[in-house]
């Protein structure tokens, strides 16, 4: 009997590794090409995917394109207004201001991407977790979730650089956790919808794993979700990093941080208001676009919504 | 109903303890010895131990905590270290600004984000949707610090209509108002929009119109009200919004409110005066949610029987 029954198991594992698993690659890959073909149709959210992904490489290699360098002081040409030598202007040190938003690029987008990859990876864990088993640590997560929630918006971010201190690295860490909620909520109710479905049922039934079931069968199902709210928090994450350092809890006030820099506007508002227009244009150019991305793979991956 | 208020108010007592903790926690969680950080870098070991005396830092935490609880439903949250004032009074005397500016952005930020909404949805698909949802996700996108320094810029040193900074006119009110409110007008927008679209869906919706009733009875009695039980929700959370884009705001236009004395207090690293704030701005947060829940209640019966 048990050779028989250790042949069932064996014919399971072998139906499950070849047919089911077959079947499911075989379903994303036509799945992703209509996805792909369904967003294209959306131009507004193609046009910010263009912007986004220009902006990345403006992150990557936008320091070595600044005409000038981004810390040279330049007595001669002080609050310049912008002109075909300086294309944004000058700041009260003279620095070319188009050469600082290059290079603040990495600082800005590096801390906020960073961030939410962090957030969204605590965030995810902890929701799927909370959602699979329910019980103590769902209420536990869920209720360390209302606390954090209890501090609306940025207020969390600006109550985690209280306790941590001014700084970069605290602004990265504070979204971060201003980041984990949000995810942990989103996560555990799309992993509650995947977990009364049917296939989920039947890998249970084959005896899988909790880990095997959770991170291969559950955690896909709720990819979609997870994506959008991915897409939708960095613009949230660039608007909070950029706010604290704008409020000098950021990153230094002579770093070309975009939020420092306009912090620094605001004394020079009669003089020079290009100081303002301009860092602050490519804050809202670049939330934009992740934003209409975001809205965009929403629609197309859940039209239902619209 | 009775019921449900009563449940939802019960619940809302474990939330407010953990907040509690975790603001009382927030002294301890500083790196380094609380009564040094409290008594400053400087401080001689006398007035350490002075300092550790005088708040009771030597006591168990537990102790500690109880004590922080009492005198917190006295009203006494400690003294602030810069100013050596009662932080409830400190906090009492620039309440009214902050409050001030929360009406300012609640006054039309709502009604016109419902509107255009609705607007939106009513004429789906059409110019009027796209220039609508367009202008939504650019309030969304735009910080507001950016917003505020542009329109100070532009309308008070420029065209000289509104003062610069201060809140004693109802001149002094447009900008922050704008500020306050811009975010708030976007989200709704967008949830009103596609809570609307929901509605329109329904059955009873088609029923009505099968019955002949006239389009714009259809379109208000039966599918703009009952689209309104999802966006009161979004308004809740949204208000927390308002409570820390006042932080923001209160420091663009140099008003004396509560999210100014955040940021000095932080700057100043005056702990109590930190504790204090974060715990009103938490409690603040949970009793709007509270009462937009309730309402919840009032306007969807169905809540009710859960």
């Amino acid at each position: 009997m048990s050779t028989n029954q250790n042949e069932r198991v064996e014919n399971q594992a072998v139906f499950e590794e070849n047919y089911i698993d077959e079947n499911i690659i075989a379903d994303k890959s036509s799945k992703t090409r209509e996805f792909i073909k369904k967003f294209l149709k959306r131009k507004t959210a193609v046009a910010a995917f263009v912007v986004m992904v220009f902006l990345l490489i403006i992150a990557i290699i936008g320091p070595s394109l600044a005409p000038y360098d981004p810390s040279a002081y330049d007595y001669d040409n002080i609050l310049a207004p912008p002109s075909a030598e300086h294309w944004f202007g000058t700041d009260q040190f003279g620095q070319d201001i188009f050469s600082r938003i290059l290079a603040g690029a990495p600082l800005t987008l590096g801390v906020s991407l960073s961030s939410v990859v962090v957030g969204a990876v605590l965030g995810t864990v902890l929701g799927l977790l909370a959602g699979y088993y329910g019980g103590w640590i769902e209420m536990l997560v869920m209720r360390g979730a209302d606390v954090l929630f209890s501090f609306p918006d940025i207020l969390l971010a600006i109550a985690i650089v209280a306790l941590l201190g001014p700084g970069i690295i605290n602004v990265f860490i504070a979204v971060a956790v201003f980041t984990v909620p949000s995810f942990a909520r989103m996560m555990r109710s799309a992993t509650l919808a995947v977990k009364g479905s049917l296939y989920v049922e039947v890998s249970r039934s084959l005896g899988c794993k909790d880990g095997r079931i959770l991170f291969l069968h559950i955690f896909p199902g709720t990819i979609q979700s997870l994506i959008v709210n991915f897409t939708m928090r960095i613009g949230s994450a660039i608007m909070a990093a950029s706010s604290l350092s704008f409020l000098g809890f950021g990153a230094n006030v002579t770093d070309p941080e975009w939020g420092a820099m306009l912090s620094m506007s605001r004394s020079y508002l009669s003089t020079a208001p290009h100081m303002v227009y301009l860092p602050g244009l490519v804050i809202f150019v670049t939330v934009l676009a992740f934003n209409l991305f975001g809205d965009g793979l929403r629609d197309t991956l859940d039209p239902k919504i619209k | 109903m009775g019921r449900y208020c009563a449940r939802r108010l019960l619940e809302t007592i474990p939330l407010m303890l953990v907040i509690s903790i975790f603001v009382f926690m927030f002294i301890h969680l500083l790196p380094g010895d609380p009564a040094q950080t409290l008594a400053g870098k400087e401080a001689t070991v006398e007035e350490v131990e002075a300092i550790r005396a005088e708040f009771g830092l030597d006591k168990p935490l537990i102790v500690q905590y109880f004590n922080y609880m009492k005198d917190l439903f006295r009203g006494d949250m400690g003294r602030s270290l810069k100013s050596n004032i009662p932080v409830s009074e400190l906090i009492w005397s620039r309440f009214q600004f902050t409050i001030q500016l929360v009406c300012a952005g609640l006054v039309w930020a709502p009604f016109a984000g419902i509107f255009i909404g609705v607007i939106c949805a009513i004429k789906r698909g059409t110019f009027v949707d796209l220039i609508g949802m367009l202008l939504a996700i650019c309030g969304l996108s735009a910080p507001g610090f950016w917003l505020g320094l542009m329109g100070i810029q532009y309308f008070s040193v420029h065209l000289g209509w509104f003062p610069v900074s201060g809140l004693d006119s109802w001149r002094s009110f447009i900008l922050p108002s704008i500020v306050m409110g811009t975010g708030i007008m976007a989200t709704l927008a967008r949830y009103s929009r596609s809570s609307m679209l929901e509605t329109l869906r329904e059955d009873y919706v088609r029923t009505a119109r099968a019955k002949g009733q006239r389009e714009a009875i259809v379109m208000f009695r039966h599918a703009f009200k009952n689209s309104l039980i999802q966006v009161v929700t979004i308004l809740g959370l949204q208000i927390g919004g308002l409570l820390s884009g006042s932080v923001i705001t209160e420091t663009i236009f140099s008003i004396p409110g509560m999210g100014r004395l955040l940021v000095d207090s932080i700057a100043f690293r005056d702990y109590p005066a930190i504790q204090g704030l974060l715990m009103i701005f938490a409690m603040q947060y949970v009793l709007i949610n509270l009462v937009v829940d309730m309402l919840y209640g009032v306007i969807n019966p169905k809540i009710r029987y859960d």
